[in-house]
């Protein structure tokens, strides 16, 4: 039986030990955020010397805002097409890479890379390729296809554009998770399934994909807060919210009425919404997907 | 301790105090800029060229990235109490600083520290847009430009059409024409802009005497409205609209300058309206076709048209400092003003030259004989007194009031709005905008 090494004699030096990280939470995460949500029942000029406290009025006019509205819809379906799209290749680059016999170190940092990119830098590469002015994909579609590709007209092209781009990073982030949960699975039972005759996919479907639940649910959830925050590098860089405001997502408008506009309290209100958001979608997640999830392995 | 040692040691202090009192360091003084690439580097030799000519303040000058940065770190470093003494503004944002509490006026820092500067002799259009409600200078304009219509003259030539006047502009209706002849020759399209909001909204609504906004574009109060959806600001984007869907005569390359300009360079767009500050790229970049400058189009019935307004930005002093740093600023300031140093700055980015002096200067040297289309600018600038309506625009949250009317031009150009659903939405939006700003400062 496991004892207890050491112990406290009192309660007072666990608190000291814990100090640092209480304080670096605090005043890094806690504190901001406290700001953040004073100042969206603020109205103040940008340099922050006049100040007058209006309520809900920041609130209100966001949700009068037709366009914010909008920009909602927006965020939900970028963030599900980039979790779908994300998803299902790293899944299925991971279960490929877990069979590759040969050159398997290699495959596999290979497809880590693009998650060393930055977000930004990984958007100008993106436009590099699919510009219509100066694009290389984009000019080769054009004139070899005769598509007319044009994200900066075009509100498809652009949302497929930052999709595009906001998944090729995440993909190897999940490619990661997968990976690991596919060789956390016992050979033997893959095995077992196979001489009794199982198909591939059905020893995929029936084995492999329940003992990867835990694994999926995570990167579900870690994917949708990635893609509704870090792929703000992604739009700043690509589309900067338009054409006509079509790939504004709510944490670019953030930014944009914020930093761009100084419209302070707009903008935290805005993050106060954000934040309740993903609160809330997170404990959606939590409450009707997780209990499909099986942990036992 | 021996007596020897204290006076040996007391000797030393002595002179190292001295020493440190010879050469005393100059005062620092800061200043925040968004110039990079070749820009950049001319910011640079100004102020090197300052720091030699004197010993009592070095200047230096810091890239805290693009014009909104620069006022976001601006404003993150007041509320720290730690602001720079000179920061860069584009010109929206020149009502926040205005109304920011926090600036030492230009005008008033120049009769404080001794300097009797004639401001008639600057560019009036330039100068009339940092003024104050008593016609007082409050900020340095720096680098000022104006758009500016770019050709292709080989195109042009292949095409049949001469070169245009730099002076007498073409009708919207000329321009029609030509762009027809240029789609015919099978390149991507006839006219390209940038800066659209800039260009086709607010310049073209000054140069027809338009009003942009209520309350003489708001200069002369808080509570104002915008008026871009006026009839005939509708029928010009609906024109746009119409040559981009008949023929390709217009197409669009982006809001900014990066797709439009390189349309042009590609030479997929035979006419390009941007920036005279666009002058330098196109300098160093097109090497395989001639290009020319000619004032922008205007409408047929407008016989005398106005100014075009100014972009670009001017320096602002925050208070809160030093006299002694702030007689550095002054002298700094003046120095920019310096005739050699406004015709270095002008020659190498095509900005405009801000005192007569240099343009009278340049004009003695012949330089405008060798480079006419540099002079375009100026001559479009000050070819009339400006007007209410062509003097410049000044209106809080401007920065998101342009993006608003952006993101509603690019709905017409992708066929969501007509022009005239877009310009009344844009109106609408940037109303709210302005009374909250007019609320923020109640």
């Amino acid at each position: 039986m496991l004892r207890k090494r050491s112990y406290f004699k009192s309660k007072g030096l666990a608190y000291f030990l814990v100090l640092p990280q209480i304080i670096i939470t605090a005043t890094f995460f806690y504190w901001p955020a406290i700001r953040g949500i004073v100042s969206s029942f603020m109205r103040s000029d940008p340099f922050g010397l006049k100040s007058t406290f209006i309520w809900f009025d920041n609130y209100i006019n966001l949700f009068k805002d037709p366009l914010y509205l909008k920009s909602i819809g927006i965020t939900l379906m970028f963030s599900g097409s980039v979790a779908l799209l994300s998803i299902s290749c790293g899944l299925f680059l991971a279960s490929m890479a877990n069979r590759a016999l040969r050159f398997t170190a290699l495959t596999r940092t290979l497809l880590i890379w693009p998650y060393a990119v930055a977000p930004a830098i990984s958007g100008i590469l993106w436009l590099f390729l699919l510009h219509p002015s100066y694009g290389v994909v984009a000019i080769w579609l054009n004139r070899v296809f005769g598509l007319n590709w044009n994200p900066l007209l075009s509100s498809r092209d652009a949302m497929l554009m930052v999709v595009l781009a906001s998944s090729w990073k995440n993909i190897s982030y999940n490619f990661v998770f997968f990976l690991a949960g596919l060789q956390a699975i016992p050979k033997s039972l893959i095995e077992a399934a196979a001489m009794d005759g199982a198909s591939p996919f059905r020893r995929f479907w029936s084995i492999t994909f329940p003992l990867l639940s835990p694994t999926m649910f995570f990167v579900t959830v870690m994917t949708i807060i990635f893609s509704f925050f870090e792929s703000f590098g992604v739009i700043h860089a690509v589309t900067q919210g338009g054409p006509g405001g079509s790939t504004n997502i709510l944490v670019y408008k953030v930014y944009q009425d914020g930093f761009i506009g100084l419209n302070l309290g707009s903008s935290s209100a805005q993050s106060v919404v954000l934040m309740l958001l993903i609160v809330f979608i997170t404990i959606l997640q939590f409450k009707f997907v997780e209990r499909k999830v099986q942990y036992t392995g | 301790m021996s007596f020897k040692r204290i006076s040996l040691i007391l000797t030393l202090v002595f002179v190292f105090s001295f020493i440190e009192s010879a050469f005393a360091k100059p005062i620092e003084i800061h200043w925040w800029h968004a110039m990079r690439g070749s820009r950049g580097e001319v910011v640079q030799k100004i102020v090197d060229d300052f720091n030699k000519s004197q010993s009592d303040y070095k200047v230096i000058a810091t890239y805290k990235g693009e014009y909104d940065e620069v006022l976001n770190a601006a404003i993150a470093a007041v509320r720290a109490g730690k602001q720079p003494h000179i920061i860069q503004v584009f010109e929206v944002g020149t009502q926040t600083m205005m109304m920011s509490g926090m600036v030492y006026p230009v005008y008033k820092l120049m009769d404080d520290y001794g300097y009797k500067i004639d401001w008639s002799r600057y560019l009036q259009p330039v100068l009339s847009y940092y003024v104050n409600e008593d016609n007082k200078l409050m900020s340095m304009p720096f680098n000022s430009s104006t758009p500016v219509m770019y050709y292709n003259v080989d195109m042009f030539k292949k095409a049949g059409i001469g070169r245009l006047s730099k002076e007498k502009p073409i009708t919207w209706d000329e321009l029609g024409e030509i762009t027809e002849k240029i789609a015919k020759l099978g390149v991507k399209g006839g006219l390209v802009t940038a800066w659209q909001s800039w260009t086709q909204v607010e310049n073209y609504s000054a140069i027809h005497d338009l009003p942009f906004a209520t309350k003489a574009n708001g200069y002369e109060g808080l509570d104002v409205q915008l008026t871009i959806n006026n009839d005939k600001v509708v029928n010009h984007i609906a024109r746009l609209k119409k040559w981009m869907d008949d023929g390709n005569r217009f197409f669009y390359g982006g809001q900014k300058y990066q797709g439009p300009k390189s349309e042009f360079i590609a030479q997929n767009a035979g006419v390009y309206i941007d920036s005279i500050s666009a002058i330098a790229k196109l300098q160093s970049s097109v090497k395989d076709f001639e290009w020319d400058i000619a004032p922008l189009p205007v409408e047929s019935w407008m016989a005398e048209p106005q100014n075009s307004i100014i972009g670009g930005a001017s320096l602002w002093v925050f208070n809160g400092k030093k006299k002694n740093e702030y007689k550095g600023v002054a002298a700094f300031l003046k120095y920019l003003a310096n005739t050699d140093v406004q015709i270095l700055w002008h020659k190498e980015t095509g900005y405009f030259p801000i005192t007569l002096d240099a343009y009278e200067k340049l004009k003695s040297e012949g330089y405008y004989e060798k480079y006419p289309y540099q002079e375009v600018g100026i001559k479009q600038l000050t070819r009339r007194n400006p007007t209410k309506s062509s003097r410049g625009i000044r209106l809080g949250y401007f920065v998101q009031i342009r993006n608003i009317i952006n993101e509603e031009l690019e709905l017409v150009w992708n066929g969501k709005k007509t022009a005239k659903e877009a310009l009344d939405s844009a109106v609408e939006r940037s109303n709210i905008k302005l009374s909250e700003f007019a609320k923020t400062y109640k």
